[in-house]
């Protein structure tokens, strides 16, 4: 079975932004939640870099693990997805997300967050796979038609990659062996702990 | 053999990646670059960018939430460990910790009687403001105990038992009752500083009480005025640790607003409410123990608000002395006449 992963290439990200609008309109994300976005480090400064970030769906993800109700679950893909009808809007997953992932309708006074949202790598949630209702909640399942999460898909210059985790990272390791540089798997070590970017 | 292959292959790739990032470096990295603006910010590596920022990576992003300009924040595991096993330890062994030595010493000492019996008399201990404040703070931490321990403890014990939706719904329920209850709980912690600060600072009296271990061991009686030391000492633990569980809670309601205004404040905002919420809660187990099953006579002190006499003389006999010397105890009844070889 895959682990499916993501990985961004930052020596190639351009920050054109593409995935970040893909992904809102793949799934009509409402405004205000960002399931993906893209951070510039050393803007404007020599080493500057963009990497497109979203849920890295973790090995031992901490959302999972600090959620009270257990709304979260991983899938034989190694996807890590939610039910919007278990969570209660604690908004703890929030403060456990080495990478800000996770996202709420609302502000949050008294608690009145709403349901969490956050990237589902394109693969819907508990619902049955394509259905309305788990469009409405999630958006749409393109792993269940076969296809990769769009925002890597329709990435122009390939920075992003989405797919089973030996295969993208075999595919990093040999543009960094032709080129001569990269500048690591981002967010991987505190995703996965398994692989050493540096 | 096959799953020897992969292994092989993951850890070429490991190495690989890790020499691209040894040869990515090297450039950046050169000495006389170093020399020159040892200040300025390293070139993008990951690994680079958190031993210079220690933590985080942070950058620009072009939308309008500032905090998804937090890239990486590997404290998030942190927070994953300590909720996971650290504070469930640290509850687990507080509460569970109490009950058993609550359980032993009720094996032990029994239910502590009035060694001269009651007296069939009785004196007012705590008048109706009194008795408000105390069971305006007493009833909402009841509720606010139980509905923090299920989101504490609930995944572990209740979940399986109510299953996912039913779990869900009462632990919704419970969030709302914990937000909300807040407010009476804090104006009872406040409404009690007030009433009772003034018997509930240190004296001389209380180097007397601890020196006699409080009774508790063995069946002295030390003197004591309205509050004794141990009494001293829940008043201070619930004060105190009341108003830092008020102020974390609260940082918890309005996230991102107050003090905590970044991820690192709100993980210790919940981390401190939750270690001193546990804490709590299992000393006023001790608290309730005292106070109802493990002595006779104490309860009315806050029930009907009077105490037995001799129950009062045994266990605060300076306070009675106090009273009856001029209080308003001796004073003979508005209605009374005298009479007879008056």
């Amino acid at each position: 079975m895959a682990r499916m992963k993501f990985l961004c290439d930052a020596d190639r990200c351009i920050e054109c932004n593409a995935c970040v609008t893909a992904c809102k309109n793949e799934h009509e994300v409402p405004w205000g939640i960002n399931r993906r976005r893209v951070v510039t480090i050393n803007d404007g400064k020599p080493g500057e870099r963009s990497i497109s970030m979203a849920c890295m769906h973790c090995t031992d993800a901490p959302c999972a693990a600090v959620c009270p109700v257990d709304c979260f679950y991983t899938t034989a893909d190694g996807v890590v997805l939610h039910s919007k009808d278990l969570c209660i809007g604690c908004g703890y997953c929030f403060y456990a997300c080495p990478f800000g992932a996770p996202q709420y309708p609302r502000l949050g006074n008294f608690g009145s967050r709403g349901k969490m949202d956050k990237c589902t790598y394109c693969a819907g949630g508990p619902e049955a796979d394509s259905t309305p209702a788990e469009y409405a909640k999630y958006g749409s399942n393109r792993l269940a038609e076969g296809k990769l999460p769009i925002c890597a898909e329709m990435c122009s210059t390939k920075a992003l990659l989405a797919g089973d985790g030996d295969i993208i990272a075999q595919i990093y390791a040999e543009r960094v062996t032709t080129r001569g540089y990269g500048s690591g798997a981002w967010g991987w070590r505190t995703a996965y702990k398994d692989m050493v970017a540096g | 053999m096959k799953g020897i292959t992969t292994r092989l292959r993951a850890a070429v790739v490991a190495v690989m990646l890790g020499l691209g990032i040894g040869l990515a470096a090297a450039p950046w990295t050169a000495p006389e670059a170093r020399a020159q603006a040892p200040a300025a910010p390293p070139a993008a590596s990951e690994q680079m960018l958190f031993n210079y920022l220690q933590g985080d990576v942070r950058g620009r992003v072009t939308i309008p939430d500032q905090r998804a300009a937090t890239l990486i924040q590997p404290a998030g595991r942190e927070f994953q460990a300590f909720w996971r096993s650290t504070m469930k330890w640290i509850g687990g062994i507080a509460i569970g910790g109490m009950l058993v030595v609550l359980a032993i010493f009720y094996f032990v000492r029994g239910t502590i009687r009035i060694s001269a019996g009651p007296s069939g008399r009785t004196i007012q201990r705590f008048n109706g403001v009194e008795r408000f404040a105390h069971w305006l703070t007493a009833s909402t931490f009841i509720v606010l105990g139980i509905t923090g321990l299920n989101i504490t403890f609930g995944r572990e014990l209740l979940l399986p038992i109510l299953g996912p939706e039913a779990f869900t719904a009462w632990s919704e329920l419970g969030k709302v009752a914990h937000n909300f209850l807040s407010f009476p709980f804090t104006l009872g912690i406040a409404l009690m500083l007030v009433i009772w600060i003034k018997d509930n600072l240190p004296s001389r009296v209380d180097a007397q009480w601890f020196a006699q271990g409080g009774g508790l061991i063995g069946s002295a009686h030390p003197p004591a005025r309205k509050f004794n030391a141990g009494q001293k000492i829940i008043f201070w633990t619930v004060v105190l640790g009341g108003a830092a569980i008020a102020v974390t809670g609260y940082i918890m309601m309005f996230p991102f607003q107050f003090w905590a205004t970044d991820v690192r404040g709100m993980q210790l905002a919940i981390q401190l409410h939750g270690i001193i919420s546990l804490v709590l809660i299992a000393i006023i187990l001790a608290h309730i123990y005292i106070g109802s099953l493990g002595m006779e006579g104490a309860f009315a002190a806050m029930g009907s608000g009077r105490v037995d006499l001799n129950w009062a003389k045994e266990h605060h006999s300076l306070w009675v002395e106090e009273m009856m010397s001029g209080g308003r105890e001796a004073a003979a009844p508005s209605g009374a006449r005298g009479a007879g070889a008056d």
